[in-house]
């Protein structure tokens, strides 16, 4: 049988681009055991013809942040004609943006928590005391504030009060240049990692984070031993169930395939709140996605293996 | 990842109970993360204090490297003793000499890079909570150092003229009066990392002073003395005190960081346990590197080398100078006589950590001004290294620092942060 041969993209000028660098080498890696001929490459200006050329039976992109999440790269992939593991640029870009993603969210009767996405113009224009101050009197803190297309938690802050305000907006603001305001839903915090290989997408076991300082930003994700990681979550059964469904509602809702990754919050009444979607899921060592397999029984070999399977069917 | 089974809770790190206290701080940073895109061609970076090797010529290598293999291949792959080859410490003492530093042959240590002559000074005098006199600011490589040891800092400030004699004897009386026990002033005299500042002649008088009246041992960290621009800087102040200086010294910036060569003069005394406790990391320094080094200043016209690195750093000085003066008039920057380093004064309230994200989309890198203090302060303060990018590269890097600064500032008025 002939050895399937797939390209892994990693890197870029993401922001994210060091765990990009590390997802990417974790997936060769896996996919080597796997016995796949593996490449990694960079994008750059000669990736679309070195794709042309070599025609890889299946690219696996793990390019965080815009260039991998937006759709582009997906845009592209499709247009040369090349399968890939992953959702197509559609899916990519209603997942990337997340105001977008909490309202299809919202239209299938998933709660999400109240929120505002404002464009930085709009502060210039109407002023940022008097916007600021109509969403505190409205959405009342504490509040989530972060770019509305961003991953590993850059640009996040919790805002307590009207004082934190103004620097958790421009923190947001250097990653882009749309914020999504959000208010606090207080409860467990899971991540739920599914997998569709074409026959109906189920939910791998939920992750509950407990960040052991409280917080679960990006020192916290990529540092060992500053995060608690439970599995299964530590709810009733009834509750992960209704978790689940709630990710793979999401999932199909946005039209995700092969893989996605859905983070929620559940508060006290068991009620689960979608927060965003990931449509490229870190791979790294202290990622959810690959713990979420392994916890399911599997092996990553053969699940990644099964997922460019699924891609290449395409 | 085998250890994430159902009905399990991990952290990813098995041994977390196991880490003595100061690994706390050995955690992944967002920055450093950011700092990944440096190695991208798209991206010009002013971050990282590299030398430019592409002016080395490869014929110059080549000759030191085939030296070595026809004269020295065993020695050169064999283990070598601790404290570091003969003769590369022979020649070390010939090159000091142009610092105005007559040190005995004895009394020279090879290191790892001067770096790891400062990890293992560090370790042989601090213990937790003895304080360090730096400069404002300071070497982010020494400021990890004396963090990892848990030692107080204290920076000292530090005008165009090098640190401050008044601020230091202030300062150092003071800890002296909280209780404090002062060990060493840290000092990267010449064309400073990362101000770019020079220790006038007349402070480094008053500041050996100072340090003897109070029995505080100066370290002096001096790579770039040698890449002058118009005219070489004051002594060192090892020329002037065999007892109480240390001297650190490097190749990295005169040959090559890649071989890792560095050196260290000390006092009989602590030379003695400095070879020891080199002998205890290393057992000894690379022979292979030492010999690259030590045949590089046997057969290659090194002086000329530094000759032509002296020029071409000096035409990138000019190119970040007038680019500044182009595209960031009212940005106030050090001037430097040599080195590879501009300190710049943000406006009021501009954050440089915090718009690196901003600059590294519109893809231009620099290291942020808090990185050079140990004590949260630097926040409006940038260090650009002109020293890697070609001129023009230098350049293009300001003009889109200088877009970056904009939209920052537009940000924070927007937000009257």
């Amino acid at each position: 049988m002939k050895q399937l041969r797939v390209l892994v993209l990693s890197g870029g000028i993401s922001h994210e681009r060091d765990v990009s660098l590390k997802s990417g080498r974790r997936v060769a890696d896996a996919l080597t055991d796997a016995g796949v001929q593996v490449e990694i490459r960079e994008p750059d200006e000669s990736l679309i013809e070195y794709i042309l050329k070599s025609k890889p039976d299946v690219v696996w992109s793990c390019l965080h942040g815009s260039v991998g999440e937006d759709g582009s790269i997906q845009d592209l992939l499709e247009l040369a004609a090349i399968p890939f593991v992953g959702s197509d640029a559609d899916g990519s870009r209603l997942a990337w943006n997340k105001p977008v993603a909490k309202v299809i969210a919202a239209r299938h009767g998933v709660q999400t928590p109240e929120s505002v996405t404002l464009p930085r113009s709009t502060f210039k224009e109407l002023g940022a005391e008097a916007v600021l101050k109509l969403v505190q009197e409205k959405l009342s803190f504490p509040l989530i504030v972060k770019p509305a297309k961003s991953g590993s938690a850059q640009g996040v802050s919790k805002v307590e009060s009207a004082s934190q305000f103004s620097k958790a907006m421009v923190d947001a603001f250097v990653y882009c240049d749309q914020v999504l305001i959000e208010k606090v839903v207080v409860g467990t915090e899971l991540a739920i990692s599914i997998i569709d290989l074409g026959f109906g997408a189920r939910a791998l076991p939920a992750v509950e984070i407990e960040a052991i300082d409280g917080e679960f930003g990006y020192q916290e994700r990529y540092t060992p031993g500053e995060t608690n990681y439970y599995i299964p979550a530590r709810l009733r059964p009834q509750e992960i169930e209704r978790a689940n469904e709630v990710a793979v509602t999401v999932h199909q809702a946005l039209r995700l395939r092969h893989l996605s990754r859905v983070d929620l919050i559940v508060d006290s009444d068991g009620t689960a709140w979608f927060l965003e979607a990931n449509v490229t899921p870190g791979m790294t060592e202290t990622s959810l996605f690959p713990q979420s397999v392994v916890a399911d029984g599997g092996d990553l070999p053969e699940a990644y293996l099964s997922l460019v399977h699924a891609a290449a069917r395409v | 990842m085998s250890e994430t089974q159902v009905g399990s809770v991990t952290n990813f790190d098995g041994w977390k109970h196991a880490y003595a206290a100061r690994a706390a701080n050995l955690s992944v940073s967002e920055v450093r993360a950011l700092f990944s895109v440096v190695s991208r061609p798209e991206v010009v970076s002013l971050a990282g204090g590299m030398p430019d090797v592409s002016a080395l010529p490869s014929d110059l290598v080549d000759q030191a490297y085939n030296s070595m293999m026809a004269n020295r291949r065993n020695y050169a792959l064999q283990y070598g003793g601790g404290q570091g080859d003969l003769k590369l410490r022979e020649q070390i003492v010939e090159l000091m000499k142009l610092e105005g530093i007559h040190g005995s042959v004895e009394d020279v240590m090879i290191t790892t890079g001067s770096q790891h002559a400062l990890e293992l000074l560090a370790d042989l005098f601090l213990d937790a909570g003895d304080a360090v006199l730096v400069e404002a600011p300071s070497y982010v490589g020494a400021v990890g150092i004396f963090r990892h040891k848990e030692a107080h800092i204290e920076h000292v400030f530090t005008d165009d003229d090098g640190i401050s004699p008044e601020a230091l004897a202030e300062a150092a009386d003071r800890l002296i009066e909280q209780g404090r026990k002062v060990k060493l002033l840290y000092l990267v005299p010449n064309f400073a990392n990362p101000s770019g500042v020079t220790l006038s002649a007349e402070r480094r008088q008053q500041i050996l002073e100072i340090c003897r009246e109070r029995s505080i041992l100066i370290v002096e960290d001096n790579p770039y003395g040698q890449l002058y621009f118009e005219e070489a800087p004051p002594k060192a102040l090892r020329a002037f005190d065999e007892q109480g200086v240390v001297y650190l010294g490097s190749f990295s910036k005169i040959l090559s960081p890649g071989l890792r060569v560095g050196y260290v003069l000390a006092p009989p005394a602590i030379r003695e346990k400095l070879v020891l406790a080199n002998e205890s990391a290393v057992l000894s320094p690379a022979t292979f590197a030492q010999m690259m080094v030590s045949e590089f200043l046997s057969v290659a016209d090194w002086q000329g080398q530094i000759a032509t690195y002296r020029k071409l750093y000096k035409e990138k000085r000019d190119a970040a100078l007038e680019a500044l003066e182009q595209y960031l008039p009212n940005i106030q920057t050090t001037k430097p006589k040599g080195g590879f380093f501009l300190w710049l004064t943000l406006p009021d309230g501009l954050h440089s950590k915090e718009m690196l994200p901003l600059a590294v989309t519109e893809l231009v890198a620099y290291t942020p001004g808090t990185a050079f203090f140990g004590d949260g302060r630097g926040a409006n303060n940038i260090r650009v290294c002109f020293s890697h990018p070609t001129a023009e590269r230098v350049k293009l890097g300001i003009q889109r620092l200088a877009k970056v600064i904009n939209l920052q500032v537009e940000l924070l008025e927007t937000f009257k942060k």
